[in-house]
C-alpha cells in the first residue's frame, strides 16, 4: 500500500479489455456477443456489490436522508401522526439552552482534548522512538488505555474522582486540598471527562506518529548533529515538518471522534450536573430515547450530520487520503 | 546544563509520563484484587484476594454477557469478511457503471456511522423486528466503508496477471478470489479482523440502544448495568468487573502486542 499501488491501480483493466481487445469485431453477430458478455460483466460486478450497497443504503444513507426529512416534520404522539412543520424543529433549537449548552461543550471538548491528546502522543512516540530503557513496557503503558473499553474505562475513573478517597483527593490531601467533587461540580465535570478520553486517546494516536518518526531518515539528525544543532533546532527544523502530515491526518480524525462522544458521559455522568457534560451525541440519545421527542432529534442529528460533512469537506481538501490510508 | 543531566531529565520525564498513564489501570487491579478495606489504603501486607471478581461473577450474568460478546463480535468479523470482501473485489476489478460514484458514497460512511443515526436505525430495526437481538446489533455493521476500502486497496495492489493465469485454467470468479486474493490479502484480514474485534468488544452506545434483556446485552451493556445498579458503590467489585470484562482483549493484546499495534497502524482508523 505505498504510491506503487496507484500505479498498480492504473494498470488494472478489467476483463473484457485483455480478452476482446486483440480481436476485432467485425460482425454484427461478435458485437453482439460482446454486448452481451459486457452486460453479463456488470451484472456479475454489481451481484457482488449487492450486499453492501443493500446494507450500506439501508443502515447510512436512507436514514441519513430520512433524519433530515424527519427534521422538518412535527414528533408523532399517540394517535396525532407526525405533520409539517417546516423550521419548527429549529426554532425550537435555537431556543434550547441546552441544545446550546452542548454545542459549546462539545466544541470546547474538541477545541482542548485535540491539540493536548496531539501533543502527548507526539511526546509519547518520541520517548518510545529513543533509545531509552524500558521502551516496550513505556509504550506498553501509554497503548493499553486505547484497548480498554471506554465503559471499562469509566468506571475506573469513577473510582479515581471519588471524592475524599479515590486516588486524585489522596493525592491532593499529601499536597494540602480538600476533598474535591469532581464530577459533581459544575466547573470541574468537563474537564474531568476531558482527561479520561486524553487519557484513552493520546496512546493510540501515538502509534501514528511512532510510524512517521520511523520513516525519518537518520542521515538528516546525523547532519544536523554534525552542525551541532540543539535538540530544539533538531525538532523545529526535522521532526516536526516531517510528521506534520501524520499531525493532520490524526487531527481531523481525533476532531470526528469528539464529536461522536458519548460513552464516558453516559457512564460517568449521564449529562450532569445541570448539563455541564452534555455533549452533541449525548442530548440526541437523551431527546430520543428519554424524551421520546424522534422529530426534534433528528433536527439534532442534523446538525452533527452538518458539523462531520463540514470536517469530512475539511479533510478532503487539507490532506489527500491515499498517503496516509496506509 | 550538562549534556548528561538532561539526559537523565529526559528519561526522568518519559518514566513519570508513563507511570501516570499506567496509573489508572493499575490503581483499579490493586483494588480489584485486595478486600474492600484495602481498595483506598496502600499497604504492600495487604493479603491479595480473588474474592471481588467471584464476587462480580455472581451479581451479575456475566457468563452470558461473555457469551453474547463473543457471538457479536465473531457474527460482524464474519459477515463483514464476505460482505467487505465481495463489495472491494467488485470494486477493485471491475470497471462498473458508477463505480466511482458508489465507491464515494460508501466511504460516507467512514463519517456516518450507523451509531449518529440512532432514531432512523432504531426505527428500521423495529421494522425488521430485530430490537434485542444479536443480529440486530451487529447487522448495520456488516457492511463496513472501512472493511470495503482497505481490501480494495488490498487487491488492487495484487498483480493482474496471477487473476488471468487462474482464469486461464478455468476458474469461476469466486474461485479465482478464493485462489488468488484471499491467500494474498491473509496480513490484511488478520489486521482488519483485530481492528473489528476490538472495535465492537468495546462498542457501546448502539448496543444499549437495542438490547434490553440479559438474553441480548454485550458486555460493554451489562458493565455499565451492573455498575449503575448502586453496589453499595464497592469499589474493588467494580473494578473487578471491569477488568474482567476488558481481560480477554487485553491478555490477547499483550501476547500479540506487536501484532496489534501493527493491526492498529495498518487500518489507520478504528
Amino acid at each position: 500500500m505505498t504510491p506503487k499501488q496507484k500505479q498498480t491501480a492504473s494498470c488494472t483493466r478489467i476483463r473484457t479489455e485483455n480478452r476482446a481487445g486483440g480481436q476485432r469485431p467485425d460482425s454484427a453477430g461478435a458485437q453482439r456477443a460482446m454486448r452481451n458478455r459486457q452486460l453479463n460483466l456488470q451484472l456479475q460486478g454489481w451481484l457482488l456489490l449487492l450486499p453492501a450497497v443493500v446494507l450500506l443504503a439501508t443502515f447510512t444513507h436512507v436514514p441519513a436522508v430520512s433524519t433530515i426529512i424527519d427534521s422538518l416534520f412535527s414528533t408523532p404522539r399517540g394517535r396525532r401522526p407526525a405533520a409539517f412543520s417546516e423550521l419548527d424543529q429549529y426554532r425550537t433549537m435555537l431556543a434550547d439552552p441546552i441544545f446550546w449548552r452542548a454545542l459549546d461543550n462539545n466544541l470546547l471538548y474538541a477545541l482542548i482534548t485535540v491539540p493536548i491528546a496531539i501533543s502527548l502522543a507526539l511526546v509519547m512516540a518520541l520517548c518510545v522512538n529513543g533509545r531509552i530503557k524500558g521502551r516496550a513496557a513505556l509504550r506498553l503503558a501509554f497503548f493499553t488505555p486505547t484497548i480498554l473499553p471506554m465503559v471499562a474505562a469509566a468506571n475506573i475513573w469513577l473510582f479515581f474522582y471519588t471524592p475524599d478517597y479515590g486516588l486524585i483527593d489522596q493525592v491532593g490531601r499529601l499536597f494540602g486540598f480538600g476533598a474535591i467533587n469532581w464530577l459533581g461540580n459544575t466547573s470541574t465535570a468537563l474537564p474531568a471527562l476531558m482527561a479520561v478520553t486524553v487519557w484513552k486517546e493520546a496512546g493510540f494516536f501515538m502509534i501514528f506518529f511512532l510510524a512517521a518518526l520511523q520513516q525519518v531518515s537518520p542521515d538528516l539528525y546525523e547532519a544536523a548533529r554534525m552542525e551541532n544543532a540543539s535538540r530544539w533546532q533538531i525538532f523545529s527544523r526535522i521532526t516536526w515538518p516531517l510528521v506534520m502530515p501524520t499531525t493532520l491526518f490524526v487531527a481531523v480524525n481525533a476532531l470526528i471522534n469528539a464529536f461522536r462522544i458519548v460513552d464516558q458521559v453516559i457512564a460517568m455522568t449521564g449529562g450532569g450536573p445541570d448539563n455541564a457534560t452534555t455533549l452533541l451525541l449525548f442530548y440526541i440519545y437523551q431527546v430520543a430515547f428519554s424524551f421520546w421527542d424522534t422529530g426534534y432529534a433528528a433536527a439534532l442529528s442534523t446538525v452533527l450530520l452538518t458539523v462531520l460533512g463540514v470536517v469530512s469537506l475539511a479533510q478532503f481538501f487539507l490532506l489527500d487520503r491515499r498517503i496516509h490510508y496506509r | 546544563m550538562s549534556e548528561r543531566l538532561r539526559a537523565l531529565s529526559t528519561i526522568g520525564a518519559a518514566w513519570l509520563l508513563g507511570l501516570i498513564w499506567g496509573l489508572p489501570l493499575l490503581y483499579a487491579i490493586w483494588a480489584a484484587v485486595h478486600p474492600s478495606a484495602f481498595s483506598t489504603s496502600f499497604e504492600i501486607i495487604a493479603p491479595l484476594t480473588w474474592n471481588n471478581f467471584a464476587r462480580a461473577w455472581d451479581a451479575a450474568p456475566f457468563a452470558r454477557y461473555f457469551v453474547n460478546t463473543i457471538m457479536l463480535v465473531l457474527g460482524i468479523m464474519a459477515g463483514q469478511f464476505v460482505v467487505c470482501t465481495l463489495a472491494a473485489f467488485a470494486l477493485a476489478r471491475w470497471k462498473l457503471f458508477g463505480g466511482e460514484v458508489l465507491f464515494a458514497l460508501i466511504l460516507v460512511q467512514l463519517m456516518v456511522t450507523p451509531d449518529i443515526l440512532i432514531v432512523e436505525n432504531y426505527r428500521t430495526l423495529h421494522q425488521l423486528g430485530l430490537i434485542d437481538t444479536l443480529t440486530g446489533v451487529g447487522l448495520p455493521y456488516v457492511a463496513s466503508a472501512f472493511g470495503i476500502f482497505l481490501l480494495r486497496q488490498t487487491f488492487k495492489s495484487i498483480p493482474k496477471e496471477l487473476d488471468d493465469a487462474v482464469r486461464m485454467e478455468g476458474a469461476s470468479t469466486l474461485q479465482t478470489l478464493a485462489r488468488v486474493y484471499l491467500p494474498l490479502a491473509r496480513p490484511v484480514y488478520i489486521a482488519y479482523g483485530l481492528v473489528s474485534v476490538s472495535y465492537h468488544w468495546n462498542n457501546f452506545l448502539w448496543p444499549l440502544i437495542v438490547t434490553n434483556s440479559v438474553e441480548t446485552r454485550p458486555l460493554t451493556v451489562g458493565l455499565q448495568v451492573f455498575a449503575s445498579v448502586d453496589q453499595g458503590v464497592d469499589w474493588s467489585v467494580i473494578c473487578a468487573a471491569a477488568l474482567m470484562t476488558s481481560a480477554p482483549l487485553m491478555i490477547a493484546f499483550l501476547i500479540f502486542q506487536r501484532g496489534f499495534i501493527q493491526s492498529f497502524l495498518r487500518a489507520g482508523i478504528r
